[in-house]
């Protein structure tokens, strides 16, 4: 059977082995403290995605995709980006939000079914609305580069997107224009080897990173379950992108520990096997054992961290249970500046009403 | 006087908007030093730079796309598509994005943009190149959808658009294009969403929009001879509705025909006769008559007139409902 694992005969980048040993140069330009608060990143996210699976199971949130595995691809990108740069993401990203300090409980009003897309300010957070139609978010992460780019600023964007997204003609159209326009954009692959159900080598006969040479742009393979090398490859596609000198197209190796969402079964269509080999692979436990190898972090930090994840969760679970829906009026309130008489008719009939 | 083709007026409303506002940015396929296939964007990229008037890739949807990232980035997308029947690839990034994003963000972003598409037929043009688009966006919440008739307010409309809060599909009837009209360009006079009675008359309304408001105007003359007189309403814009002048002019002549290129299963007819219906039903004698295309795919050269709208069909229609 083909693992997804190496899926290529290239190596990824990769600074930290799965046992935790340094392969490369883990001198990633990051202080002690930034090098711990990766891992407490980490930890927190994997916490609130598991109490998301069982707010969900619990009937507290609406379908959840979780993204257990993916931990180091989305903290080790998002950490190597600056306050003003601004983040695409598609709809599995809640450890990029997290990292870039979006409201949590806001964030999930979308998986509690109070508010679509974005119901935290996109704007403030530097974060766009969680977005479903596959691959079209990356068009305007290389829309608002291109913006960024006309203003002067040294910024970049990222978009977030998976591998079954690069069969999508908007991968094609955001890449060829984001190199034509030379746009700071970053477009970030999470390839975690599955599109729902259908495996890499039925999405993609070639690889993704190596695509970027036929737009012109440089690709990179990087092992997604490494944080620093994850982190490493991001800032220096960061870097480029703030000189000026365009887009990078990075491929991030990873892995959906669970299924596509809560809606899916993945064990109808990935083995067991497969499932447990990822699990050695796991970016939480690698990184930890390095940090704790270099003499970075102790126990008891990791102790604190699991305290404040802890407390954290039962924080965000208590915002979430105690939303309600709401109020009617908003249903009319935002989808025009300017709405039409008739919609405000509508509006007021609709709230007006005697039943509400 | 002056006198203005359309695609004059257009190219002056983008100049002027550009001049006004320095966040106005025009792109879209061979906009640059060519000036768009229909020179509505000429000599503007000399005017304003390569930087602030762009080519962009043969790649619909994502021109309309890097519209939502530049709105977001504080700019204000001018977008052309190069042909109603090559707008389609753009409609995701339309219909999920450019519609939906105000809402979805509660009313955090807006998406002050403009899509140009060269639209409708009568231009003895190829396949793919007559399309009647205006349904797809007008059924889409979020959007609105205006369509000029004439060179002068085309002018004004466009001026509009760019300056619109929300995101504005202009759809250019292609058969005006070439069609002068003597006047000066002005913003001032109607508003975005009100119609305008370009014709009064007492006998029928004929409700239209786009080329159509001339065709129509031909047929009322045609009428008047037969002492049938017509009162020629052109909506200018599709969403909104203009219900208050829709609903007047039913009072005061009782009786409507609506003409329109589209086909007419689900056309705007469709929509204005159900509006109607809902406010000014006691004021009707006769039905509401529909004069459309056909529920065909959009013919070719020999054979566009006998699918459009004719004077014929439209004054034949108006004969029907006043002898009801």
């Amino acid at each position: 059977m083909v693992i997804h694992e190496d899926p290529y005969d290239v190596a990824p980048v990769r600074l930290v082995a799965p046992d935790g040993t340094a392969v490369g140069d883990t001198d990633v330009g990051l202080k002690p403290d930034e090098l711990r608060d990766l891992l407490r990143l980490m930890i927190l996210s994997r916490r609130l995605d598991r109490e998301c699976m069982a707010l969900q199971r619990q009937g507290e949130l609406t379908v959840y995709p979780p993204f257990e595995g993916q931990e180091a691809a989305q903290v080790g990108s998002a950490f190597a980006l600056e306050p003003d740069d601004f983040v695409f993401p598609s709809f599995r990203e809640l450890a990029a939000a997290i990292v870039r300090g979006v409201d949590v409980v806001e964030y999930l009003q979308y998986h509690r079914g109070t508010w679509h897309g974005g119901p935290y300010d996109p704007i403030a957070s530097r974060f766009a609305p969680i977005c479903v139609p596959v691959a079209t978010q990356i068009v305007h992460a290389v829309g608002w580069a291109m913006g960024a780019k006309l203003d002067r600023l040294p910024v970049c964007s990222l978009a977030y997107f998976g591998d079954g997204a690069t069969s999508e003609g908007d991968f094609h159209e955001a890449a060829n224009m984001a190199a034509v326009f030379g746009a700071p954009a970053i477009l970030f692959c999470q390839n975690n080897g599955w599109a729902i159900s259908v495996p890499l080598r039925e999405q993609a006969a070639g690889p993704i990173h190596t695509r970027a040479e036929g737009y012109g742009m440089p690709g990179v393979l990087v092992d997604g379950n490494d944080v620093l090398a994850v982190y490493s490859v991001t800032r220096a596609a960061a870097e480029r992108a703030r000189a000026g000198e365009g887009p990078t197209l990075i491929e991030a190796l990873t892995y959906r520990m669970g299924p596509h969402s809560t809606a899916d079964d993945a064990t109808k269509y990935r083995s067991a096997d497969e499932v447990k080999r990822w699990r050695e692979r796991d970016p939480i436990d690698r990184y930890l054992k390095h940090l704790l190898a270099s003499g970075a972090a102790d126990e008891s930090f990791v102790a604190d961290c699991e305290d404040e994840a802890k407390e954290w969760v039962a924080d965000v679970r208590a915002g979430i249970t105690s939303l309600g829906p709401p109020p009617v009026d908003e249903l009319f309130g935002f989808a025009y500046v300017e709405p039409p008489e008739s919609l405000e008719r509508d509006r007021r009939s609709s709230t007006e009403a005697p039943d509400g | 006087m002056a006198e203005y083709t359309m695609v004059a007026a257009l190219n002056a409303a983008l100049r002027d908007a550009m001049a006004k506002d320095p966040r106005t940015l025009v792109f879209g396929e061979d906009v640059g030093e060519l000036g768009g296939v229909y020179r509505v964007t000429e000599g503007l990229q000399r005017e304003f730079g390569s930087e602030r008037v762009f080519n962009t890739p043969i790649a619909e949807a994502g021109i309309a796309g890097i519209c939502v990232g530049l709105s977001l980035a504080g700019w204000r997308p001018v977008a052309e598509m190069q042909f109603d029947g090559f707008s389609y690839p753009a409609l995701d990034q339309i219909v999920s994005h450019i519609a939906k994003y105000r809402n979805r963000t509660r009313g955090r972003t807006s998406m002050p943009i403009v899509i140009r598409i060269p639209s409708f037929g009568g231009i003895r043009g190829k396949e793919h190149h007559g399309e009647s688009p205006e349904t797809y966006y007008a059924h889409t919440a979020g959007l609105k959808v205006v369509v000029p008739s004439g060179a002068l307010d085309a002018y004004r409309l466009l001026s509009l658009a760019i300056a619109d809060p929300d995101p504005v599909i202009f759809l250019e009837p292609k058969s005006r294009y070439w069609a002068k009209e003597q006047g000066e360009l002005a913003v001032d006079g109607p508003r975005m969403g009100r119609a305008w009675v370009r014709r009064e008359g007492e006998a029928c309304t004929l409700v239209t929009y786009g080329a159509m408001v001339t065709r129509c105007l031909e047929a009322a003359e045609v009428l008047a001879r037969e002492r049938v007189s017509c009162r020629v309403l052109d909506l200018r814009s599709l969403v909104p509705l203009d219900l208050d002048t829709l609903a007047e002019s039913v009072r005061k002549t009782g009786r409507v025909v609506v003409v329109h290129e589209a086909p007419r299963t689900l056309g705007m007819g469709a929509e204005i006769a159900a509006r109607i219906m809902e406010e000014a039903f006691d004021y009707l004698e006769a039905p509401v008559l529909r004069v459309t295309g056909y529920d065909v795919p959009y013919p070719p050269a020999a054979l566009e007139q006998r699918y459009l709208p004719s004077v014929e069909r439209i004054t034949s229609a108006v004969r029907r409902v006043v002898s009801y």
